[in-house]
C-alpha cells in the first residue's frame, strides 16, 4: 500500500500484460466457464486469446461487465462465471461490488485489468489512478477474499483458487498500456446468440 | 397455471403485477426502491418463487437482468421515473442491439400533483427517450386493463426479443402521497 509513485497499488505488484494474463486465464478453463469481456480492450484480448462459445463481448454500456456476469451467475449457479473489466469501467459502476457482495454468488470471479488510464479513448488517467486501491474498495464492499496479483505466477494461483471458491472475489492486476492483441467482430446479435448456445440455453441451428 | 386460474382474481395493481410476472416465469426481480412500489417489492420478497434484491443503480439492474436472460433466467427491473432517466446508454448499447427482452416497470413520478420540480422535468424526458429508441411502452392508468397490458407486454417482449416499459401512472397506483 506504500509506493512513492502509486500509493494505491502494492509496491511489490508487477506490471503485467493484459493479453498474457487473459491467455493464462483461458488456458485454465476446462469446464465451459462463462467469461464476460468488458467494453474495449478486455473483450478484444479475450477474443484474441481464442474464441469460446461461452464468451460474451460487450459493445458499449461501460461498467456493466460485472452486473452482466452476476446475472449469468445467478441464472446458472453450477457454472463458473468470470468477468473481465478495466479499472476505468469499474469506476463507472462501483455500486455493483456491493450488490455482488450482498448476494455472494459462489460461482462468480471478478478480474480487473488496472493500468490507471482510459486506454481506448486516448490514455487519459482515471480519477483512481493515484488515489484509489481497487482491491481495498472491493474488500470494503464486502468481497473479503479480493487480492492484487503480485506477478504472473500469483495470478495463476489466484485464478486456480477462484475456480473452486465458495465466495465471490475480485482479482486485480496491474497491467501495461500495450494495445489489445486483436479486435472482436462487432455483431451484437451473433455475439449474444452464440453465447446462449454456449451456455446451453439455446440449441445451435 | 391451473392453480393460478383457480385463485380469486386480484383486485389490486401490485397483486396483478405479482401474479402476472409469476405466470410468465419471471423469477428474478431487481429494483432501485420507490415508495409507490413498496407493497409490490415486499410481496415479491415474501414469495419464495422470486429471487429479489436491490441493485445500487438502474443500469446495473439492467445489466444483471440481461445476463440472467442470456443464462436462461427471466427477470424484470423495477424503478421510478428518475431511475429510467439514467438508462439511455444501456438501452442503446446493450438491450437493443443484443435484442434482450427487458421488462421495465416504471413507477411514474413528476406528474399529477408533483411537488418536486426536478421530478417533473425528469418525467418529461421519459417518453421522448422511449420514442427515440422505438421502445414499446404502455402507461397503465386503469385496473380493469392492467392485467391485459402486463400479460401482453411481457408476451410480446419475449416473443420479439425487445424491451418494454410498463409505466405505472398515479391514476393506477394512487402515486406518492404528498404533503398538503
Amino acid at each position: 500500500m506504500t509506493n512513492a509513485t502509486s500509493p494505491t497499488r502494492s509496491a511489490n505488484t508487477k506490471v503485467m500484460n493484459r493479453f498474457d494474463l487473459t491467455t493464462r486465464l483461458v488456458a485454465k478453463l476446462k469446464h465451459d466457464e462463462a467469461v464476460v469481456g468488458g467494453i474495449g480492450n478486455t473483450n478484444f484480448d479475450l477474443w484474441a486469446a481464442g474464441h469460446r462459445p461461452q464468451n460474451f463481448y460487450m459493445l458499449g454500456s461501460m461498467g456493466l461487465a460485472f452486473p452482466i456476469a452476476l446475472g449469468v451467475a445467478l441464472a446458472q449457479p453450477t457454472r463458473r462465471v468470470i468477468a473481465l473489466e478495466g479499472d476505468g469501467s469499474l469506476l463507472m459502476q462501483l455500486g455493483c461490488l456491493s450488490t455482488i457482495a450482498m448476494l455472494a454468488p459462489a460461482n462468480l470471479t471478478l478480474i480487473v485489468m488496472d493500468n490507471g488510464i482510459y486506454q481506448i479513448t486516448g490514455a487519459q488517467p482515471t480519477p483512481a489512478a493515484t488515489t484509489t486501491d481497487i482491491v481495498a474498495v472491493a474488500q470494503g464492499c464486502g468481497l473479503a477474499q479480493s487480492a492484487w496479483a503480485a506477478d504472473e505466477d500469483d495470478f495463476d494461483r489466484l485464478i486456480h483458487d477462484a475456480l473452486s471458491a465458495t465466495t465471490p472475489r475480485l482479482i486485480a492486476a496491474r497491467i501495461d498500456d500495450k494495445p489489445a492483441a486483436g479486435t472482436t467482430p462487432r455483431d451484437p446479435v451473433q455475439i449474444r446468440e452464440r453465447f446462449m448456445v454456449g451456455l446451453g440455453v439455446r440449441s445451435a441451428h | 397455471m391451473a392453480a393460478a386460474e383457480n385463485r380469486p382474481k386480484p383486485q389490486v395493481w401490485h397483486e396483478i403485477l405479482h401474479h402476472t410476472l409469476k405466470q410468465h416465469d419471471i423469477k428474478l426481480v431487481t429494483y432501485v426502491p420507490d415508495r409507490v412500489l413498496t407493497t409490490l417489492i415486499t410481496s415479491i420478497h415474501a414469495d419464495p418463487f422470486f429471487t429479489a434484491f436491490p441493485a445500487a443503480r438502474e443500469e446495473e439492474a439492467v445489466g444483471i437482468v440481461s445476463g440472467a436472460w442470456m443464462g436462461g433466467l427471466r427477470g424484470a427491473v423495477l424503478m421510478q421515473t428518475s431511475g429510467f432517466a439514467t438508462l439511455a446508454n444501456t438501452l442503446a448499447s446493450l438491450v437493443l442491439p443484443y435484442q434482450i427482452p427487458l421488462i421495465m416497470v416504471v413507477s411514474e413520478r413528476g406528474t399529477l400533483g408533483e411537488f418536486n420540480y426536478g421530478q417533473t422535468l425528469v418525467c418529461r424526458t421519459m417518453r421522448p427517450v422511449l420514442e427515440s429508441l422505438a421502445i414499446e411502452h404502455h402507461t397503465a392508468t386503469r385496473l380493469d386493463e392492467f392485467e391485459f397490458i402486463v400479460d401482453r407486454s411481457i408476451r410480446q417482449a419475449v416473443a420479439t426479443q425487445a424491451p418494454v416499459a410498463l409505466i405505472l401512472s398515479p391514476l393506477l397506483t394512487g402515486g406518492k402521497v404528498f404533503a398538503a
